[in-house]
């Protein structure tokens, strides 16, 4: 008996050991999709959150990585798992928009902060009690659709066709690009679209050229967004040409080769990191990032996508320090704070632009976080 | 819609639908023979696709290894049993076969830079890395269950397709690849531009599909694989090895699937996941030809790639839904007009 108890009260000692061991540090959880049709963002993403830094301010860091699949099912279960079983002090993902929604009333329920990396604007909009725990590093469709609207102003461009995914890129894309585009008296002649696995867009296309556009807009993500555009070459259109920031990946320039020349698209300032003017304060951030990315995975694997989750990393970094002054990791006061300090984040420097976040704005960037691009000699060159 | 856009939708709802006639010939075949449907059919046309498009890259193909793994596995399987029954010299064959070619090509695929290869040895490479594959897959998925039901073995293909195409990711990324035209010739024809890869398509599909219907009329093999479809025990009572007959229409589906990758590879971009559609598409013309008549499956196939064109231009948004909805009044009239046999 009397040895019993004395093994129950040594594992006793021993759980509470473990416990304190474990409160001291402070667990980060991860659910991108590494897998699935989103696998091309995933990918880097995954790639870069084992860059991020595993001490801050004397703390250790643990990052618990998970995969969803491309999959919102699997998001909220990673998610419930990560909250409940990992008893994470913040959550970061997913990679998209789809699956990052699903997660807000998990986190909030939980009471957890989340740092999402996709681009949809309704992950943080409109904001209320529920995302007051959620917050994302990419720029918002709205944002780049607007500069593509400028840029199209600025070259003379009186109708657009657009040709996008079926899917929740390609009608997010159509209602930011289609309300902004109508506002600023741009004529839609063509709506179109297209499936990430389709062997061939030629009935889009033919309808696409009947309506002679001046430009058209591909509202598509990677690699796949290289087929409307070739198909359109290989029929011979022959007016201006716009991607969105979806495809700023080297693949797509291997896929679409010279069809893509003369291409134009906004992106997150990373992508032409090295042709910043020098007086831009991103420019440092991100090549700091480029480098480190490709030192680990070789020259021109880097990624824009994959600075989403290195700017959540900053994001991190930076507001760590202001959380453990005022409760310990692992705890709901902890994950409070870490909240409160996210929200008050000022003039912080990432890959994509400067957070300036606010209760109302939990992204906070501001026009910096984006510049036109041009497709030349199957490299991304920054439009002045 | 004028008469030239009409053409071009025409053209581009054949190629495609000679790829589709294809895979549905395979798997009304594969059907036929064992009572799988093989899922993983499209998987084949990833692979072969890829697979060319890696050595062209100058990169080593993972199907490689997936050659390699899985001919160990089963040269250990086959070695375990012959060592069982005591027939030793049936042990040679077997490592040279499953061990040994795979070895060699892997060596040979690592002494030539295949990168620099002319194109027709690298569509030969390409073929030998992936159809063995075929074979490999009945012997190690499907023949240990190979008088199962017809629901087992589809969960089989299920969990087939989905751990192929988990390897496709890791094999070649998830981003997609498009390997060079065969030829760049181009005739006019009326206003449209008639591209020679895609007749080259039509053309290798037809020259395909009268090569198997020789193999079928013509070859004692071809008999042996009628026979087996038509009355399986029956077969094996006239001396006919279900395995082999088995082993032998995963091999010709494995080599369509392969082929039909490598053809359609410079017309698409193609994804590790791609096949999967490609294949469905085909599954729709299989099922027109109510997974039994071969003539009626090419011409379902065909309908399949004409709807698919014509339907991506009036209504882009719904052409997924508009192809796979042609499967309901084509079941609806197969039920009416045929009597359901109860499978025993």
């Amino acid at each position: 008996m009397r040895i019993k108890l004395l093994q129950a009260s040594l594992l006793a000692f021993l759980g509470i050991v473990l416990a304190v061991g474990a409160r001291a540090e402070i667990n980060v959880g991860v659910t991108l999709s590494a897998t699935g049709p989103a696998a091309s963002l995933g990918i880097p993403e995954k790639n870069t959150v084992a860059l991020l830094p595993t001490t801050i301010a004397g703390q250790k860091l643990n990052y618990i990585v998970l995969d969803d699949a491309s999959d919102t099912t699997t998001a909220v279960k990673n998610t419930r798992k990560l909250l409940a079983e990992n008893r994470v002090d913040l959550v970061i993902g997913s990679t998209t928009t789809p699956n990052s929604l699903a997660m807000i009333d998990v986190v909030a329920e939980g009471e957890t902060p989340m740092i999402s990396m996709a681009a949809g604007a309704r992950i943080i909009d409109p904001m209320d009690g529920k995302r007051a725990w959620v917050f994302k590093t990419p720029q918002n469709d709205a944002q780049m659709a607007t500069a593509i609207v400028q840029h199209m102003l600025d070259n003379k461009v009186r109708t657009v066709a657009y040709i996008g995914f079926a899917d929740a890129y390609g009608e997010g894309w159509w209602n930011e690009f289609s309300k902004i585009a109508e506002g600023r008296k741009i004529q839609i002649v063509g709506n179109e679209r297209f499936n990430r696995a389709d062997t061939s867009v030629t009935g889009q296309v033919l309808k696409i050229l009947a309506a002679k556009p001046d430009a058209v807009l591909v509202g598509g993500a990677g690699t796949p967004a290289a087929l409307p555009q070739k198909s359109l070459k290989e029929k011979g259109y022959k007016g201006l040409m716009y991607q969105t920031h979806g495809v700023a990946n080297a693949d797509f320039l291997r896929v679409c080769g010279k069809d893509c020349e003369g291409t134009f698209l906004p992106a997150g300032p990373v992508l032409v990191a090295a042709q910043l003017p020098d007086g831009n304060p991103i420019k440092k951030v991100a090549l700091d990032y480029v480098t480190k990315y490709e030192a680990m995975h070789g020259k021109g694997t880097v990624s824009t996508f994959g600075a989403h989750a290195w700017d959540a990393g900053l994001l991190l970094a930076n507001a760590l320090p202001e959380a453990l002054k005022k409760a310990q990791p692992g705890t709901p006061g902890f994950r409070q704070a870490l909240r409160q300090a996210l929200e008050k984040t000022t003039n912080l420097t990432g890959a994509h632009g400067v957070f300036n976040m606010s209760p109302q704005d939990h992204l906070g960037f501001d026009q910096r976080a984006r510049v036109m691009v041009r497709i030349d000699n199957g490299t991304w060159k920054l439009v002045e | 819609m004028d008469l030239q856009i009409a053409l071009l939708l025409g053209q581009d709802g054949v190629t495609n639908g000679a790829i589709y006639a294809l895979l549905a010939l395979a798997l009304v075949l594969v059907f036929a023979v064992t009572r799988v449907i093989f899922i993983p059919q499209g998987e084949f046309v990833a692979f072969g696709a890829l697979t060319l498009a890696s050595l062209q890259a100058g990169k080593l193909p993972g199907t490689v290894w997936l050659l390699l793994a899985m001919g160990t596995v089963i040269a250990l399987i086959e070695g375990a049993t012959a060592v069982r029954a005591h027939r030793f010299r049936r042990l040679p064959l077997i490592l040279l076969l499953n061990c040994g070619a795979p070895l060699l090509l892997a060596a040979s695929l690592l002494a030539v830079s295949p990168a620099g290869l002319p194109l027709p040895l690298q569509v030969l490479l390409t073929l030998m890395l992936v159809v063995p594959l075929a074979p490999m897959l009945y012997r190690l998925a499907y023949q240990p269950v190979a008088e199962a039901s017809v629901l087992a073995l589809l969960i089989v293909s299920v969990a087939v397709h989905v751990t192929l195409t988990g390897l496709g990711l890791v094999f070649f990324g998830a981003e997609g690849s498009r390997t060079p035209a065969f030829t760049d010739v181009s005739f006019e024809v009326g206003d449209a531009v008639l591209h020679g890869q895609t007749v080259l398509v039509i053309v290798a599909s037809i020259l395909l599909i009268v090569a198997l219907y020789f193999f079928f009329e013509r070859t004692l093999y071809g008999k042996a694989l009628r026979a087996t479809a038509m009355n399986r025990t029956g077969a094996r009572l006239m001396g006919i090895s279900g395995d082999l007959a088995g082993l032998l229409s995963f091999t010709l589906a494995g080599a369509i699937g392969a082929f039909s990758g490598v053809l359609i590879s410079p017309i698409t971009t193609i994804y590790y996941d791609s096949g999967f559609l490609i294949g469905l598409k085909g599954f729709v013309g299989a099922i027109i030809g109510g997974l039994a008549s071969y003539p009626l499956a090419a011409a379902g196939a065909v309908l399949v790639g004409l709807l698919e064109a014509y339907s991506s231009f009036w209504a882009s948004a719904f052409k997924e839904v508009i192809v796979f909805t042609l499967i309901i009044p084509v079941l609806l009239w197969r039920s009416l007009k045929t009597r359901h046999v109860e499978e025993a």
